[in-house]
């Protein structure tokens, strides 16, 4: 091989190494990009239904059930002051985790509209919301305010 | 008055890193000894001054003054001492403080252990890192001040953050920060060869062992952070792929190609650009990291900052001198010369690809971080990247590393045969394939492929690692003799590579093999996880300097051995109402026991999450192994050797011209 055709192939492998690494790279990216939803939004049906999202919202005063199970079910509804939703979660709350403080969920909504949640998130600071939660019962509160 | 006295010595520490930066640049160009040789001294009298407020802003937490709003931001009467002093660098000010006071004693010790380079040379690096030091005296003095008073003063401080109350704030914070700093170094080296156009394998001898150092520090910084997080956040997770972590790990990627290049640029001339580049993108990783910490821009446990002015000046900062450098790069880079060649098959060749690869998972894990950013930024809508995508991506692009990590030990420098390549890595293939076999059979729980995948990964990188010295040192009559007298570089070399092999394995087996239980158990009960037998014998009542709380008293045994007591707690921090969990663990080379606490429940029942992580540990001591490679790598003779002819040399020099 002269050295012109072998410096052509290391160049083409190179090409074919990168093209394989970008369609990897955004292929995952585009799998696991989470949106944020409040749950209006999610009343309007703005949420995938066949994706897992992020729901944040503040946890309604009352609305925690813990059942008697083994399996620690708990259901809650988080509000924007808006609109509600049901969430399901399985397993242990974070430290933070209190009715009237604000909260971010990760899951997906079932078919009966609960937001199932794998994971859920509080802030580790009693004074801290989370900022997109923060927005959301902003805009929650206006959007109540505009209707009279 | 003590605080005022820091504020002072912060004033006077900026004016003394403006001299620093201005006079022995000036003098460097216009070959001016004297002004040259003011850096030393500036360097010294910096860190004096830097030390001073250190000791200022120390003295206030120690004596409770909480007149200075920051330490009534931060601190309280009841917090215990050692915590008092940590809770200095437990928030944004203070953490500033940290980084500029850990740069100055960089640049002091760059000035003390530099008397074999060129003076011109050293003149430019101390200015380099005096100007860095501008920009952050400046943020400081400007947006960050932890000296402003607030009168009148509260009755008591507003109590540190309790998940911040652990030893593992005293530790981890000046560890990791000690390697975002000395970086700079390298920057500063790199910037200063290419003002002087003298980029050559001198060169990178002379930087090669304060990058290792760095990167070291990094290392450890890195991996304490992580197993802070493991027993402290009270899950029992490791990394999370936060924003935070990435800032740091970004850098320590990137240093990992720059330590590798830096080697391949003094051993044979090559790279010198590229190793330019990555020590310019690594010490620019490690200000975006302050930038993404410190601006408060990410939803993250770490962002306890939230100023709009301290981000943009930080954006600000970053964009100068990360700007500033790839200019002069680009207009100095053509003085590098041309590089030395090499064959396809050579070790060289090995070296690119794997920095390569290193930088590309450095990319992956930037895009990661900052899409979302961006995106917010713009207003196009909040969303977040899951850890999924940096593991889906993170483990295709390191595992052909791994596999050429092995080739490279094995190949020669500038030319070698494949053939012969292939035929000297028989040996280390069998031993690879031996050694994964024993394992596979001796832990019925690493039978998964992808278990398989890991290990087999892992035996790679050691049988090829070991190989490699044992071919080293049989060439010679005394193998023995051989070995006592290999290079430190080339020791440190191998069982870094050790290391990362253990942490290999850690990563594979604590993912794939975590057994983790959540369930409602009450004084009394029992529970089954993964062969081990987890008994709840009680609850206690709990009482600490600053908090109440709950104990939760365990007892897991395996059938027939004897029972171990474990206790995990749930407090509640006074000052801020804020609920904690102590995780109980009991730690072990081949698995961890982990109890950490829910919530209480009704009828005296608690949520509790029982775990056994196997080879947990392997991961940090991995890391360990890794840093203390690069130690003994650093020790190597052969660095302070060129270092004494250059004393010769230009003590010679002067001579003659007097």
């Amino acid at each position: 091989m002269t050295p012109r055709r072998k410096r052509m192939w290391i160049i083409a492998l190179c090409v074919l190494g990168v093209g394989i690494a970008v369609a990897l790279i955004l292929t995952a990216f585009n799998q696991n990009l989470m949106y944020f939803y409040s749950p209006s939004e999610v009343a309007r049906g703005e949420a995938p239904g066949n994706r897992a999202f992020r729901l944040g919202g503040m946890v309604v005063k009352g609305s925690v059930e813990r059942g008697d199970a083994k399996d620690l079910t708990v259901r809650f509804k988080v509000t924007d002051f808006a609109q509600e939703r049901a969430i399901a979660y399985r397993g242990i709350l974070p430290d933070l985790f209190r009715e009237g403080q604000g909260i971010v969920a990760i899951g997906q909504l079932d078919a009966q509209g609960v937001f199932v949640a794998s994971e859920v998130l509080a802030k580790h600071d009693e004074k801290y919301m989370p900022p997109e939660v923060a927005q959301a019962l902003k805009d929650g509160q206006a959007s109540k305010a505009a209707q009279p | 008055m003590i605080p005022e006295l820091g504020h002072f010595a912060l004033a006077m520490a900026l004016a003394i890193a403006v001299l620093q930066a201005v006079v022995p640049l000036v003098g460097a160009q216009r070959g001016n000894v004297l002004w040259m040789s003011l850096a030393r001294p500036a360097a010294r009298a910096q860190l004096v001054f830097l030390a001073l407020a250190f000791a200022a802003l120390s003295h206030a937490f120690i004596t409770n003054d909480f007149s200075v709003a920051y330490v009534a931001a931060n601190s309280n009467s009841a917090l215990p001492l050692a915590f008092r002093i940590s809770a200095l660098w437990g928030a944004h000010e203070g953490s500033l403080l940290l980084w500029v006071l850990l740069l100055a004693v960089w640049s002091c010790a760059v000035s003390f252990a530099s008397r074999g380079l060129p003076l011109a040379f050293v003149a430019r690096v101390l200015a380099v890192m005096a100007i860095i030091s501008i920009g952050f005296l400046l943020f400081m003095l400007i947006t960050s001040n932890p000296f402003l008073r607030e009168l009148p003063p509260p009755a008591d401080g507003a109590d540190l953050n309790p998940l911040l109350q652990d030893f593992g704030l005293v530790i981890h914070p000046p560890m990791l920060y000690t390697g975002y700093v000395g970086f700079s170094v390298a920057f500063s080296f790199a910037i200063a060869g290419l003002i002087g156009g003298h980029l050559d394998s001198a060169w990178a001898r002379w930087a090669r062992p304060w990058t290792l150092l760095a990167w070291c520090f990094l290392t450890i910084g890195i991996a304490l952070g992580s197993w802070w997080a493991y027993y402290e956040l009270g899950w029992g997770g490791w990394w999370f792929w936060d924003p935070v972590e990435n800032a740091s790990f970004m850098p320590w990627l990137l240093g990992t190609a720059l330590i590798h290049s830096l080697a391949a640029t003094e051993k044979r001339d090559v790279f010198k650009s590229w190793t330019v580049l990555l020590a310019i993108g690594a010490f620019g990783l490690s200000l975006l990291g302050t930038f993404l910490v410190r601006s408060g821009v990410l939803t993250s446990v770490h962002a306890f900052a939230s100023d709009p002015a301290r981000g943009i000046f930080i954006l600000a900062f970053l964009v100068l001198v990360i700007g500033g450098a790839l200019v002069l790069y680009a207009w100095r880079g053509a003085s590098m010369g041309v590089s030395a060649s090499y064959a396809t098959t050579s070790r060289e060749t090995f070296l690119l690809a794997n920095s390569v690869l290193l930088t590309v998972a450095c990319a992956t894990v930037l895009l990661g971080t900052l899409y979302p950013l961006v995106l917010d930024a713009l207003n196009l809508g909040k969303l977040s990247v899951g850890p999924p995508y940096f593991n889906n991506v993170f483990i295709p692009v390191m595992s052909p590393l791994v596999v050429l990590l092995g080739l490279g030990q094995h190949a020669r420098w500038k030319q070698d045969r494949f053939a012969t390549l292939c035929r000297e890595l028989r040996m280390p293939l069998l031993g690879a394939v031996l050694l994964l076999g024993a394992t596979v059979a001796a832990m019925s729980e690493a039978r998964s492929p992808r278990a398989i995948f890991g290990l087999a990964l892992a035996a790679w990188v050691v049988s090829t690692s070991i190989g490699g010295v044992i071919q080293r040192c049989r060439q010679r009559q005394s193998a023995w003799r051989a070995f006592m007298n290999l290079p430190a570089a080339y020791l440190g070399q191998h069982l870094a590579h050790l290391g990362f092999a253990v942490t290999i394995v850690g990563v594979t087996l604590v993912s794939l093999n975590t057994v983790d239980l959540h369930t409602r158990m009450a004084p009394g009960e029992r529970a089954q996880v993964a062969g081990y037998d987890f008994h709840f014998v009680a609850t206690v009542p709990l009482t600490g300097p600053n908090y109440t709380g709950t104990e939760a008293q365990f007892e897991v045994a395996r059938p027939g051995a004897a029972p171990i007591r474990l206790s995990a707690e749930k407090r509640n921090y006074h000052v801020r109402g804020m609920p904690m969990t102590e995780a109980g663990i009991d730690p072990g080379l081949t698995r961890d026991i982990y109890i950490s606490l829910g919530e209480p429940l009704d009828k005296q029942a608690w949520s509790v999450r029982l775990s056994v992580k196997p080879f947990v540990r392997w991961l940090w001591l991995g890391a360990i192994l890794m840093a203390a490679g690069g130690i003994i790598a650093m020790c190597d003779g052969r660095f302070r050797r060129v270092v004494a002819r250059r004393v010769a040399n230009v003590g010679g020099r002067q001579g003659a011209a007097s």
